[in-house]
Order: structure tokens, then sequence, then C-alpha cells
């Protein structure tokens, strides 16, 4: 019998080490001056956006009685014609519910009614739709949003979270303090889990981002190297959720300097406030309507990231301007019932 | 210059490659051969490059002189000299003086009769360095994935070109490079402290013989790996370093594009525990 070499062992590893590797051709890109190495690379297969629904039908031409005066208890929509409000519920339909259809939302004895709780949160999302669409163009531009943007096709978006189960127990056995559990969120790392629970949800009082000191001496910089990962965890939920690098923003040799990073960066400044008021003012105060089984462990509803929308791709969908046939989701139309912020805050240089 | 004790037996005629006798002279105590004079061309050419390319850039605080690649439009193309021309001369410069050099020690290895472990292991590092600016360039399609010529610029780019995989430290082969180049200089300084222990011994001792290295050794860690056995060692652990350096940057790009934390799901997605 022969011994056992060590070509044998490689022989046998060298299969197992290239199955992990990617083969497919790639596509290169440059972002920054040449010789920075502000590059990215990405399988070309992997970003091909998915088909976006066509509308229903043609959209309706203006005109017409409107859908305040033809239906009854239209608190959003009221001011568009009955005929687009028609077109409009159809979409909804296919975007949000296509196997349960109008009733997923509606008692098909009393369309008016509320009395499905369904019907509530699709009134404050379509709210929710118009106010992104109309105030947070410094993040969606001229693209914008419909409610297929994150839906679907599904009545949940697929890509949500809420918060961890509290913990009940001090022991430290099986405790992992809501770190060092590899998933997609955290990019299969160590990182904290729910770290952008710091940073996406609370609207008044949201944790610093920026860790790194400004000044040459980190003097009066109080952050530990735990409040650092949270940070890092964020930033690495980013770029997962758009497929893209940390040099897709910023050129690291200066992580902060906004003089020395690309103009992606502006938009996701404004993307992270745009998800934090989306979660906090349209979501959060939505709990006490929702069942139990659509919350989280700790009674909190899903919340939205970025990869609600992004889904991998810089740009939602491959950048398809979807809203566009929809008019009626393009700004807010009537007075909103709940406190909706306009919130296009001023770009300052602290986060 | 007088005469070593061991350049008797080094100043031998022939061994060499090309050319017969024609280069096989010495000036003063350095063999010049062929690719002597090849090394010092091509040396020269491209380090007067580097000069001019930097006389028409911005600056000249030397921390900050930066040659950098071509752009990405240029692909595997040629750029203007400006635009990254210089880059490509200077690298095709750079590659035929290492390797000029390389055969240089060959030819030297010929003279003295010895093995080729000396070119050997420099032709490790040209290996790592060709990766850098002609393996992994090619592979991704463009010379711009070279890294510039500067002392901050080419720091600055390994930085950003680590980030694009979001945390290079989980690259395996990364791992393995940097474990064989500290191991490499940990090596080194047992080596180096061992052999001045020993011969360096305490006033009125006599200076120590390789038994009592190896019984320090053996008493500390149970084994040595003796006095010739510990050049293998470094040897190797050296090769190593340089030659899992160039495996970690080819993959990165060609065979990876994601994060490297998500490449280790192979691990979590194993059917023993998933």
């Amino acid at each position: 019998m022969s011994k056992l070499k060590a070509y044998h062992v490689a022989l046998l590893a060298l299969p197992l080490t290239l199955t992990a590797c990617e083969f497919a051709p790639k596509t290169t890109e440059q972002n920054g001056i040449a010789g920075t190495g502000m590059n990215r690379v990405y399988v070309t297969d992997a970003n091909i956006p998915a088909d976006v629904p066509a509308p229903p039908y043609e959209l309706p031409p203006p005109g017409g009685p409107l859908a305040s005066e033809v239906y009854e208890n239209v608190q959003v929509l009221g001011d568009i014609s009955a005929d687009e409000f028609n077109y409009l519920m159809a979409a909804i339909t296919e975007w949000v519910a296509p196997e349960q259809g109008c009733n997923y939302c509606h008692n098909p004895a009393n369309m008016a009614s509320d009395e499905i709780y369904t019907k509530g949160v699709a009134r404050s999302m379509i709210q929710m739709t118009q106010d992104v669409n109309q105030n947070w163009s410094s993040h969606v531009a001229q693209t914008g949003v419909t409610c297929w943007t994150c839906h679907r096709g599904n009545n949940i978006p697929e890509n949500v979270w809420t918060l961890p189960e509290e913990l009940t127990s001090n022991s430290i056995n099986g405790n992992r303090r809501g770190q060092n559990e590899p998933m997609e969120l955290t990019g299969n790392t160590s990182l904290p889990n729910v770290a952008i629970a710091r940073y996406l949800l609370n609207g008044d009082d949201p944790a610093e981002i920026r860790v790194a000191s400004s000044t040459s001496h980190p003097s009066g910089n109080t952050t530990t190297t735990m409040e650092t990962e949270a940070t890092f965890s964020l930033m690495i939920h980013m770029s997962n959720s758009l497929g893209v690098n940390c040099t897709y923003c910023h050129n690291t040799q200066a992580f902060a300097e906004w003089n020395r990073s690309t103009p992606a960066r502006a938009t996701a400044w404004h993307g992270i406030r745009m998800v934090r008021n989306i979660n906090s003012e349209y979501i959060t105060p939505l709990t006490s309507v929702f069942p139990d089984n659509r919350l989280g462990p700790a009674g909190d509803p899903y919340k939205t990231n970025c990869t609600t929308c992004h889904q991998g791709q810089n740009l939602p969908m491959g950048g398809v301007r979807m809203v566009a046939d929809y008019p009626a989701l393009q700004s807010v139309l009537a007075p909103a019932t709940t406190d909706s912020v306009a919130a296009g805050s001023e770009m300052t240089d602290t986060n | 210059m007088a005469l070593l004790s061991f350049e008797r037996k080094y100043r031998v005629r022939g061994g060499t490659l090309i050319g017969g006798d024609m280069f096989d002279f010495w000036v003063g105590p350095f063999y010049v051969g062929l690719f002597g004079i090849v090394t010092a061309m091509f040396a020269t050419l491209g380090t007067m490059l580097i000069f001019y390319a930097a006389s028409q850039g911005p600056t000249w605080n030397p921390w900050l002189i930066s040659i950098a690649p071509p752009d990405l439009s240029y692909g595997l193309g040629f750029a203007p000299l400006a635009e990254g021309g210089f880059w490509q001369v200077i690298t095709v410069c750079a590659l035929i003086s290492f390797v000029s050099w390389a055969l240089r020690e060959v030819e030297i290895c010929r003279k003295l009769g010895m093995g080729y472990h000396v070119p050997f292991a420099f032709g490790m590092a040209i290996f790592a360095y060709f990766t850098l600016v002609v393996i992994r360039p090619v592979l991704m399609g463009g010379w711009h994935f070279g890294f510039p010529y500067g002392i901050f610029s080419h720091l600055d780019w390994v930085s950003n070109t680590g980030y694009q995989y979001l945390h290079f430290h989980y690259n395996p082969a990364h791992m393995l490079a940097v474990s064989f180049f500290f191991t490499t200089t940990l090596a080194l300084a047992l080596h180096g402290a061992l052999v001045l222990s020993a011969t360096n011994p305490a006033a009125g001792e006599e200076v120590k013989t390789p038994e009592y290295e190896d019984t320090f050794f053996r008493d500390l860690i149970g084994y040595s790996v003796g006095t010739l056995g510990i050049h293998r060692v470094g040897l190797l652990l050296a090769l190593n370093a340089g030659f899992w350096s160039a495996v970690c940057i080819v993959i990165s790009g060609p065979l990876w594009t994601k994060g490297w934390p998500e490449w280790w799901t192979w691990w979590l997605n194993l059917p023993i525990w998933s």
C-alpha cells in the first residue's frame, strides 16, 4: 500500500478550493483617478435587473369625475380621476397582492370600509411613496419609487428586518450578544447583527455614524472599538445591498473626506436619512395596526433598510423610471393625515 | 579592494548562459556578465524615466510623486506617455532588469558550482511583482489594474484594492501569505538570537558549538532543526510568503468579485452542520 503523499492531498484539495471561485465573465469599472485603485469588478450576469411589470392598461387620460366624488372614504387619492384611481388600484394589486387580489385589503361587500388592517397600511404606504418621490429626490432622483420597488409581487417585501428578541438570560452560554452569527445583513462577518437599528430606526436621535477622528490626534474622540463595529456593520450592509464595494463611495485613503469621495456617497448619505424617515414616520407608527403575525419577536413591524429596494443593485431594478406611468404616486396629492415630514435636510459634514 | 578568501574560487572563468567569454569579467569586486550589463542598462533607463515622468507631474515631494497606470479605457493597449505610457515602459524596464539580475545570479551559481537557491528565491519576488503588474491586469482586461509607482500612492492603491473586497483579511491566500511573512521574521529573529548567543558568550566562557544551540531548542520546544536545516526552513517560509502574496492578489478580481468574508460561506454550508 502506497503512502499518502502531500500531492495526493493537494490533488484532492484543489478542486474543492476551485469550487468556491467565480469563473463567470466579469465586468470592470473605473471609479476614480487612475492609480488610486478605485475600481469595481462584478460577475456580469449577476447585475442583470429583473423585469419590471408593465402597467395594467394604458393610463387613462386626465379628466372625468374625481375619485373622491365617485367613491367613499378616499382619503389620500381623492384628487385624481376615478379612472386613474382604478388604474392605480389594479397596478397595486399586481405589485402587492397578485394572488389574493382586491380582497387582500378590501371587504368585497363594502370596498370603502377600513375594517381590514391592510387597507390602512396600504394608505400609509401610498403616502410614504408620494413623500419619497416628492421630497427625497436627493436620493431617488427622478427615478422615484413605486410599491413594486420594495414589494416585487409579495405581500411583505422580501428584504426586511426587525429587532431581535430581548435577552431574558444573563448566561453567557449560547448567548452571542447579537454578533458572531454570519448572515446576509452583515456580509457574513462577525459584526453586530442589527447595528443598522442604531442608524436606520431612531428618527430623532440616531447614533453618529462617523467614528474616525476628524483631527490628526484623536483628542476628544471617546468612541470605543466596539462602537466602530456598528458603523462597519452598517457600511457592510450598504455594500451588500447595492452589490458594490467600499470604493464605490469612499477613497479609503481618507474615508471621511467628502472631497475625496465619489458623488455616490452623497446619494447614500441622503438614503440613510430617507430610510430613517421611512421607518420612524411611516412604519413604526403602524405597530398597533399590524396583527401579531406581522410583527417580529420584539413586537416591532418589519422595517426597511437599503436592501429592501436595492436588492443587490446600485440602481434598483436597473434604474427603470417606473413611476413615470403612475403620476398619482409622484407627489403628495392631498394633505397627509399623518405628520409626514418633508425632511430634505441640509447635508452637513458630521456624518 | 582586497581579495576575500573565497574570491579565489568565485573568480573562475565560464558558467555563462549565453555569450561565452564575451562579458565574463569583473569590475573591481563585481562580476559583470551579459546580464549585468542588461540590468545596468534597463535599471538606468527605468530610473531616468521615473525622474522624467516625475518632472511632468505636479510635485517633487518624494513621498507624493506617483506614476500611475493608464485609465481602464486603454484596456490592454498602449497609452500615451503622460497617461500611463510612462508606467508601461517603466514596468517593462523593471521586469527586464529584475529578470536579468536573476540570470546574473544563475551565472554566479554556475561559477561556484552551487545550487540555484538564491536566483530561485529572487525569482519568487519577481513572480509576485509580475503577478501584480502583468498577470492580474491581463486577466482583468486592462493595464489600469497595475499599482502606481509612488511611495504614498502605492499604499493608497493597496488600501482601495483591499476594500474592494470589503475585508481583505478574510482572503484565505492573504491569511497564508501574512502568516508566512510573520513566521519568516519570527524564524529569523529566533535564529539570529541563537547565533548571537552562541557566538557572544559571557566573559571568560568559550564560544558555544552547534551542539549547545541544538540543546537549547530541544529544551525549549523539544526539537532542533539544526544548523543547515534552519536555512532550509527560512527559505521555505520566505518562498511561501512571496508565493501566497501573488496568489492572494491574483484571485481577487479574476476569481472572486464579492467581499472576502462571503467567500467563507462554503464553510458555513458544509453538510456537517448546515
